[in-house]
């Protein structure tokens, strides 16, 4: 399982990368190997939104499951990532880099303390992979 | 008998929860409602019983023994024998997608057929494998526009002149639903408003409009400017259509439509009591993830053969739970299968022929209604097997009087249109011959008299 030491994480397997104000929102390796081969991606939000920390960002369906994936933390959204609709299976070849999902203004960076890094994370993933 | 529980599994419950008996959880009822002695007669044998059902279905008036010109939404035409004899088989014998539907690669393969079929028929790219009734269906159509702007646009339009009841039951599913309102255009005077009527009403908070076609009063309209405009405002259109004239008329696809439903009771399925009917839904593949209910998909299996799979379960209520776009799950497969046999026995031409039969039987019985002294026929603009008569006493006195000839004379529009006192909605299909035309005229010149 790879788990970028630079990222913050969410119990339920989303990733945030922060540089500055921005935040970059995916899910994690861990999240498409439970999914396996995603087939369809819809990211039902619009650059200029301001969303609540939870908020429903986008939808996942894999040949066995549909996920909702939520916002790790609050802020303004920047730019949705377009190309997923048409290549959805980038969340299982590069989760971290090619799917990231939408880049967010920070709202309130206290959220982002309360977030898992990378060593709780995996820690986290061990009690539930079996 | 299906029992869940025994004696000790039962007792076991009411101990845990420190209850003595069943009849203590219905403590809280008045006691006289509790157990009230319901005075009903003894018990009879079979024979008997069968004996007095015979009598209560003798008292009935069916469309067996009269003339029927009722129509409205639910019309009679003729099924083929090999219908009834097709879908009575065992194998078939199921109201539903099964449970393991793959088992099922029999049923699987007709629902596919159907889907095919009605895609083909209203001129759109999918269909889904159909809902409880045309009213359902149309309802989920708003449930659909609902979501694909994700509860964004709470304005749904809707002509006057769609079958009202798909009107009712449309807003008994959506007026619980938060920030949606709904729309009706010219309620008040419906045969002066048309889809272009529409037009001024669409707004960018609009989500649906909904048209019918031909529409309730059984007229034809070219829906395309409509069309344009409910696209130029990001808007969907809906068209509900009746099937049959779909033989004969351009398809709401051809229209622009976005979404295709509809009652599939002309298709093979007799009028019964009002059920069971079937619903059809039909819309553009951009729409897909979109739709409620079951879908069957063609694919390959590990050796290459063709089978067929329910496909894109993900986005339905089974899996999806609380976030799915609807939460139907089912659908009306046996009458799908009917619509499906009815279709494929009568082929493109032998449904052309059938609509063809219905709206020129419909026009020679307009045309001699129209020469009735006191009688106007509706017909400023093109029908297709349906039309109303303004008739110069109520359509009330006069559909009882038919009757009085064993005559089922049509739809009293007062009853869904209250200022339409004097309206008659008269149906027509291949199954009225031109003897039955010419006694409707007949009898209506007679019962008009006072």
């Amino acid at each position: 399982m790879n788990t970028p030491a630079n990222l913050k994480y969410t119990k339920t397997d989303e990733w945030v990368l922060v540089e500055g104000k921005t935040a970059t929102v995916g899910v994690t390796d861990f999240a498409q190997s439970q999914l396996s081969d995603v087939v369809f991606v819809e990211i039902p939000v619009d650059a200029g939104e301001e969303l609540k920390k939870q908020a429903h960002i986008a939808t996942i369906e894999s040949v066995k499951a549909a996920a909702d994936v939520n916002l790790p933390t609050s802020g303004k959204v920047i730019e949705t990532n377009q190309k997923l609709a048409d290549t959805p299976e980038l969340i299982n070849s590069d989760p971290y880099g090619a799917a990231w999902m939408l880049k967010l203004e920070i709202s309130d960076s206290t959220e982002i303390n309360q977030l898992m890094d990378a060593k709780a994370y995996e820690d986290y993933c061990s009690t539930r992979s079996h | 008998m299906f029992i869940p529980h025994t004696q000790a599994e039962t007792e076991g419950m009411l101990k845990s929860i420190g209850v003595k008996s069943i009849e203590d959880l219905f403590s809280v009822v008045p006691e006289k409602f509790r157990f009230p002695k319901l005075d009903l007669p003894d018990g009879v044998t079979e024979m008997e019983a069968l004996a007095e059902m015979k009598e209560y279905a003798a008292a009935n008036e069916t469309v067996e023994d009269l003339i029927c010109f009722l129509g409205a939404g639910a019309y009679r035409h003729y099924i083929p024998a090999a219908v009834d004899s097709l879908l009575r088989r065992g194998e078939f014998f199921t109201a539903y997608t099964p449970y393991q539907p793959e088992i099922s690669q029999g049923t699987l393969q007709a629902v596919f057929e159907f889907q095919t079929l009605m895609a083909n028929l209203t001129g759109m790219e999918v269909a889904n494998a159909s809902h409880y009734d045309g009213a359902t269906a149309t309802a989920e159509a708003g449930v659909m526009a609902y979501h694909n702007f994700r509860g964004k646009r709470s304005h749904i339009l809707l002509s006057s002149s769609i079958n009202p009841q798909n009107r009712e039951v449309l807003c008994t599913y959506l007026c619980g639903y938060e920030n949606v309102e709904i729309e009706t255009i010219g309620l008040d005077n419906p045969l002066q408003s048309n889809p272009d009527s529409l037009i001024p009403y669409i707004t960018e908070n609009t989500s649906l409009v909904v048209v019918q076609y031909p529409d309730f009063f059984g007229r034809i309209f070219d829906l395309s400017s409509l069309a344009t405009e409910v696209h130029s405002k990001g808007a969907l259109l809906a068209v509900i259509a009746n099937p049959i004239a779909l033989g004969l008329l351009k398809t709401p696809g051809e229209f622009g439509a976005d979404i295709v439903v509809g009652e599939g009771q002309p298709l093979g399925i007799p009028l019964s009591f009002g059920g069971p009917y079937l619903g059809f839904f039909t819309t553009k593949k951009e729409y897909v993830r979109k739709i409620a209910g079951r879908l069957v998909g063609e694919t390959i299996d590990v050796k290459g053969n063709r089978g067929y799979v329910l496909t894109l379960t993900a986005r339905e209520q089974h899996i999806r739970r609380e976030k799915a776009t609807s939460n139907i799950c089912s659908n009306q497969g046996l009458m799908a299968l009917a619509a499906t046999i009815y279709l494929s026995l009568l082929g493109k031409n032998g449904l052309r022929q059938v609509a063809n039969l219905c709206y020129q039987k419909a026009h020679y019985a307009a045309e001699k209604i129209a020469k009735i002294p006191g009688f106007l026929v509706e017909k400023k603009t093109p029908f297709f097997h349906e039309f109303v008569v303004h008739c110069p006493i109520s359509a009330a006195t006069i559909t009882e009087r038919l009757l009085d000839n064993q005559i089922l004379g049509g739809f009293e529009l007062s009853k869904a249109f209250p200022n339409m006192e004097n309206d008659l909605l008269v149906a027509v299909t291949e199954l009225n011959s031109k003897e039955d035309i010419d006694f409707l005229v007949e009898s209506l010149a007679e019962v008009s008299h006072d």
